[in-house]
């Protein structure tokens, strides 16, 4: 499962620093087409520095980053849908016109056929009623899951992914996992998932690298090479968290 | 960013208020029984009418120092002398033109300065370019007092209307350039980086995030512009007009009638008002929710 031939994602030797800060200092990473990839690591590590380079949301950085062999710079981040850590919607808009921003850029939001999308996707992470509700009516989790669905409406062929189930009970946090793997699933999107949640990691992903240190490098990578579907409790599962857990802690 | 705070702030002011109201009310631990509040509604229903107290207690003043003679008739009428001229002017139709005339003016003059101070302001937000060639200009214009301009425009455009509309234009494009270009520049930053992400294009971002974000910027810079509309009108109607509102408060004192004067000045108020009123309900469907 690990990187192949021909990586939709490439990081070579990527620093980035914001004026004294160093936030990253010579990453690598290689994700194969169709992969799921899980990032953890301590707060402050580079984590999210790391998911805006790959977007192309920032303009300086060293070392070279590309999306299918295209440099990030010369327009490769344009298959690349990130969801922010932060919900960020347009809080004089409404839940259905938030998730429309997604939609892609030559589909017409006001179609039909884009409009039952926006639904779909609205009754998928589990905000059906609230449709018409502005931001400032939903709670944090309500809103991070309104983020995540304009991510989804996007439909990118690489989905970047920042804590996006970090404000969510553990309940709904589950639902909206299995329904990430199901999106994963279905559409062979590749992705790359930051998180604080060890034992998400481990069972979402087909890879779990392991950020740290400051400035932030790549510490160690974890193969999950467990058979899928998986269940929460299988003992592997387990021990492959403690494996992650005890890289984090040294 | 900037946007956000206001509107929490606004926010908070409004509750605080609810509060205070509720602590005027009967008993402090009345929120527990879903009784106590009950009475409440109609005590706030009054409370716009407190407004009203003070207004109502200058006029019966005003009426007492002129009937006492304290001071003379010929320099301040009673309120009802007052009320008897306009009632007067407007039974006999004279008044109506006047009114009818200035608030033509305001209404071209307003509309003219809020469309180009929007295009200004739209420019300046966008292009740190034509902020940098046009702001420093603009910034310094805005001081210059409205009387200042009137010898200039009666020279350039004579006498005739368009003189007036366009200085009125110049009284409300300051307000909505400033509030606009300020609000446009300040569009938060992290809904740029959305609209960036999800390949929203130029125009679609301009429509989708960035007029909206500082569609607030833009209504207070109107209301602004509109109450300038006010102050310019009478700057220009005081000097070269034949007719209008402001018309009257000279003639007034060529006539030496301090009722017409004084009647002229309750009526830039009622007018003045009912704009500001009409422009901050529009204000409030539009941005509070
Ligand atoms: N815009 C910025 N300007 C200056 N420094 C920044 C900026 N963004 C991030 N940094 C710095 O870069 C480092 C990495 O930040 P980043 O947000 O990537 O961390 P993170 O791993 O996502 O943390 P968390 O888990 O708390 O979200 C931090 O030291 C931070 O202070
Ligand atoms: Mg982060």
């Amino acid at each position: 499962m690990s990187s192949g031939a021909d990586p939709v994602l490439a990081v070579d030797d990527l620093r980035k620093r914001y004026d004294d800060t160093v936030a990253l200092d010579g990453v690598d990473l290689a994700v194969a087409d169709g992969e799921f990839v899980a990032v953890v690591g301590p707060s402050g590590c580079g984590k999210s520095t790391l998911l805006r380079v790959l977007s192309g949301l920032e303009a300086e950085f060293g070392g070279r980053v590309a999306v299918d062999g295209t440099d990030v710079c010369d327009g490769g981040s344009d298959a690349v849908g990130m969801v922010f850590q932060e919900p960020r919607l347009l809080d004089w808009a409404d839940v259905r016109e938030n998730i429309a921003v997604g939609l892609p850029a030559d589909v017409d939001p006001d179609a039909p056929a884009a409009r039952e999308r926006v639904d779909d996707l609205i009754e998928t992470v589990g905000l059906g009623g609230f449709a018409d509700s502005h931001p400032d009516e939903l709670s944090g989790g309500m809103a991070q899951r309104v983020s995540l669905a304009r991510g989804l409406a996007y439909n990118p062929s690489v989905l970047l992914l920042d804590e996006p189930f970090s404000a969510l009970d553990r309940l709904t946090k589950a639902d909206q996992q299995d329904h990430l793997l199901d999106v994963w699933e279905a559409r062979g999107t590749t992705v790359v998932l930051v998180t604080h949640d060890v034992e998400e990691a481990v069972y979402l992903a087909d890879r779990v690298v392991v950020l740290g240190g400051q400035p932030g490098t790549v510490e160690s990578v974890v193969d999950v090479d467990i058979d899928r579907p998986r269940e929460r409790a299988d003992t592997e599962l387990v021990a492959l968290r403690r494996e992650v857990t005890a890289v984090l802690g040294r | 960013m900037a946007a956000d705070t206001r509107r929490e702030s606004d926010v908070s002011r409004e509750s605080d208020s609810g509060r205070g109201s509720t602590a005027g009310g009967s008993a402090g631990n009345a929120e527990s029984h879903s009784l106590g509040p009950v009475p409440l509604p109609a005590a706030s229903r009054f409370r716009p009418l407190l407004g009203l107290l003070v207004p109502a207690a200058v006029v019966v003043v005003w009426h007492l120092i002129v009937a006492t003679g304290t001071i003379p008739a010929y320099q301040l009428p009673t309120p009802l002398r007052v009320a008897e001229t306009l009632y007067g002017m407007g039974a006999s139709g004279e008044l109506w033109g006047h009114v009818a005339i200035t608030v033509q003016r305001v209404v071209l003059g307003a509309g003219l300065g809020i469309a180009v101070g929007t295009v200004f302001g739209t420019a300046t937000g966008l292009s740190r370019t034509a902020s940098d060639l046009l702001d420093p200009l603009l910034q310094s214009l805005k001081n210059i007092p409205s009387l200042a301009w009137v010898p200039l425009f009666l020279l350039w455009f004579g006498i005739g209307e368009s003189a007036k509309v366009l200085l009125i234009a110049v009284g409300s494009f300051f307000p909505v350039y400033l509030n606009l270009s300020t609000g446009i520049a300040a569009v938060d930053e992290e809904l740029l980086e959305v609209a960036e992400v999800y390949d929203l294009g130029r125009v679609e971002s301009l429509r989708r995030v960035v007029f909206p974000a500082a569609l607030p910027d833009l209504l207070v810079g109107i209301r602004g512009g509109v109450g300038l509309a006010w102050m310019f009108v009478v700057a220009a109607e005081l000097i070269a007009a034949s007719q209008g509102i402001g018309f009257l408060l000279s003639d007034g004192r060529t006539l030496a009638r301090p009722d017409i004067i004084v009647g002229s000045i309750l009526l830039f108020a009622f007018l003045g008002n009912c704009s500001d009123v009409a422009v901050k309900e529009v204000r409030d469907r539009v941005v509070g929710r």
